[in-house]
């Protein structure tokens, strides 16, 4: 009962929704990036939407099922192919005993999400099946796969070949890609004049953009509100009494390149910070690849909360499909 | 200084205690955290203490931000009332100073440092005007620390050491960030010590390495088979200097499941620490070994 990888991609994963719960003591909840694809990826072949699947960045991984398995594919545009034939992705896909999963270059978006029916079966790590590397934990061995790895896969339950989630009900990055941010955290370190400079800015993925954060370049630098640094908050203006970060949050070392966190945070430091991406515009970031030109919009709470609901609606029609 | 109140998007709560760094600011922090914990505000999925700065996090589909903010701010008029007293623990931590691992790392990174031609050891000394490396030790290991924070990643302790403002240790983060520290070192940026739980990228000035793992996913280790993770916010830290012999022997032990490391409950009073510093420092060692 095994996907055997034949090759594992750049950096593929186990991941499922997350381990919440253990922030406070740095071990950040984790999960899919893009956790709508991975929930409908998962609907597709019939497993709960918060099973484990694989979540492969930029490169897909070669893998060959050693049993009949339906297997779909969501998330960033990526050709499949089953035994070299090519598929459709955000569908479920009926793979037989000892086909191979292949994938072609990445066409738009950063990250696949693969899932499997019954899902991937490692053992839990503190309550989910998320790979955490930093911290060797979760996932197959606390790591990424690897070429010669045997992942077990769950109990299949009942799915329909062919079915498909409609173009109308994936959610892409826009061009440039807009990300919703409510100031605040540290927002009044920099001065007004910084404030507008930021959002009226375009800014450019850099490549240092992983699971733990999204550094961007090509905005102005942020200037300081004059002051003298607190005791223990180190002595640059963008320093700070090493503090919590939520998850989102924006980052700005030195004033000159944000850095967004994400789901593999680390969960404090002494960076100041300047605002927080909106929850509902969390996954889109997963799907945004080095150099992708970005706007931050400045936003309300409620316009926040109204986002997070339609973001909920959206997956409310994929549920209904099922 | 009244608390400093703002969301982190529509998930989070933070709240600053103050801006600076202090045992007052930190057990603020540790009131007002415990104060959410024994509330038990529905919604609510964590809650994060920090130095001088505490997180929350909610499900906004269960409440609403603004009754999670007055949920929070009813609670901190009782909050910073509370005694600061806590029962905690105290450990010792046994670290090999000066020791080959870290030396290769500092020597390997050097022109990301202020003073490439020494030492962290040597440049941490002289700027906190110590006369020699060996004094300098002598005070890092002289005093315990406090445990303000643990993260980052994986169960790091931030530790602040309990002894007058214009005693502490200070000393600025490298230049530029290293891309690797040996797991287990013994590090000091700003006003904070700490020990790395994992190897990886980090710009704090390294002192040592111990010999004691804080965490372990496979629960191997004797004493974290119960949780992964060593520290808590809160637990008092005394470091003890070992050398070569007593580090290998130390790490022999861990292998063999055998390490023990001292610990002891303590009750620990803000306003009694200080009355007089020095001497309660020299009490809670007392407690340490076991008199």
């Amino acid at each position: 009962m095994a996907i055997k990888v034949i090759h594992p991609g750049l950096a593929t994963t186990v991941q499922d929704l997350g381990r919440p719960g253990y922030f406070h003591l740095g071990i950040p909840e984790g999960g899919a990036m893009d956790r709508l694809s991975l929930k409908a990826a998962n609907l597709l072949v019939g497993n709960d939407e918060g099973a484990a699947g694989l979540e492969a960045v930029f490169i897909g991984p070669k893998l060959e099922f050693t049993r009949d398995a339906m297997v779909a594919v969501t998330g960033a545009e990526m050709p499949i192919k089953v035994d070299g034939v090519e598929q459709p992705g955000w569908t479920a896909l009926a793979v037989k005993a000892g086909q191979v999963l292949t994938f072609d270059f990445l066409k738009g978006g950063a990250r696949i999400y693969i899932a499997v029916s019954g899902g991937i079966d490692v053992p839990t790590a503190l309550g989910s099946r998320s790979t955490y590397p930093i911290g060797a934990l979760g996932g197959f061995n606390g790591r990424a796969i690897a070429a010669g790895d045997e992942l077990p896969v769950g109990e299949a339950r009942k799915a329909t070949e062919g079915k498909s989630i409609p173009e109308a009900l994936r959610r892409r990055p826009g061009m440039p890609a807009e990300l919703r941010v409510v100031p605040g955290l540290y927002w009044h370190r920099i001065s007004e004049q910084a404030g507008r400079n930021f959002f009226e800015d375009e800014w450019k993925v850099a490549p240092e953009a992983d699971r733990m954060g999204y550094r961007f370049r090509g905005g102005r630098p942020l200037d300081f509100v004059p002051r003298e640094q607190p005791f223990g908050a180190g002595s640059d203006p963008s320093n700070i009494v090493d503090s919590c970060y939520p998850y989102g949050s924006i980052q700005v070392p030195g004033g000159t390149e944000p850095i967004i966190l994400h789901r593999d945070a680390v969960s404090g430091g002494g960076y100041f910070m300047i605002g927080t991406v909106i929850s509902a515009d969390m996954d889109l970031i997963g799907q945004m690849q080095p150099h992708t030109p970005t706007r931050f919009v400045k936003v309300d709470i409620g316009t926040a909360l109204q986002a997070r609901k339609d973001r909920a609606a959206l997956l409310g029609q994929i549920k209904a499909l099922f | 200084m009244p608390m400093r109140y703002s969301f982190g998007g529509d998930e989070h709560l933070f709240v600053e205690c103050s801006e600076d760094m202090s045992l007052e600011a930190f057990f603020n922090s540790l009131s007002m955290t415990t104060g959410i914990k024994e509330a038990g505000i529905k919604g609510v999925t964590e809650i994060c203490p920090a130095n001088a700065s505490f997180q929350i996090k909610f499900d906004p589909d269960v409440i609403h931000p603004d009754d999670v903010l007055s949920e929070v701010k009813a609670i901190e008029a009782a909050a910073t009332k509370a005694e600061p007293v806590i029962t905690t623990r105290i450990v010792e931590i046994p670290v090999f100073y000066n020791d080959p691992w870290t030396h290769e790392t500092l020597m390997r990174f050097r022109e990301r440092h202020q003073d490439p031609t020494g030492t962290d050891l040597d440049y941490a000394a002289r700027i906190n005007n110590y006369a020699s490396v060996d004094e300098f030790i002598r005070a890092h290991s002289g005093s315990p620390w406090f445990v303000s924070m643990v993260g980052f990643v994986s169960g790091l302790p931030f530790m602040y050491q309990m002894v007058e403002r214009k005693r502490q240790i200070q000393v600025p983060k490298y230049l530029r960030p290293r891309t690797d520290t040996p797991r287990l070192t013994v590090g000091h940026g700003g006003c904070f010590g700490c020990i790395y739980s994992v190897r990886g990228a980090g710009g704090y000035q390294m002192f040592g390495i111990t010999p004691m793992p804080i965490y372990d996913p496979t629960q191997q280790t004797s004493y974290l088979k119960d949780f992964m993770v060593f520290f808590r916010p809160g637990d008092i830290v005394k470091f003890k200097p070992v050398d070569r012999d007593g580090y290998d022997q130390a790490v022999e032990d861990v292998d063999k499941g055998r390490f023990a490391p001292p610990i002891r409950e303590v009750r620990f009073d803000l306003r009694e620490f200080q009355n007089d510093i020095d001497g309660y420092n020299a009490k809670l060692e007392g407690v340490l070994n076991g008199h």
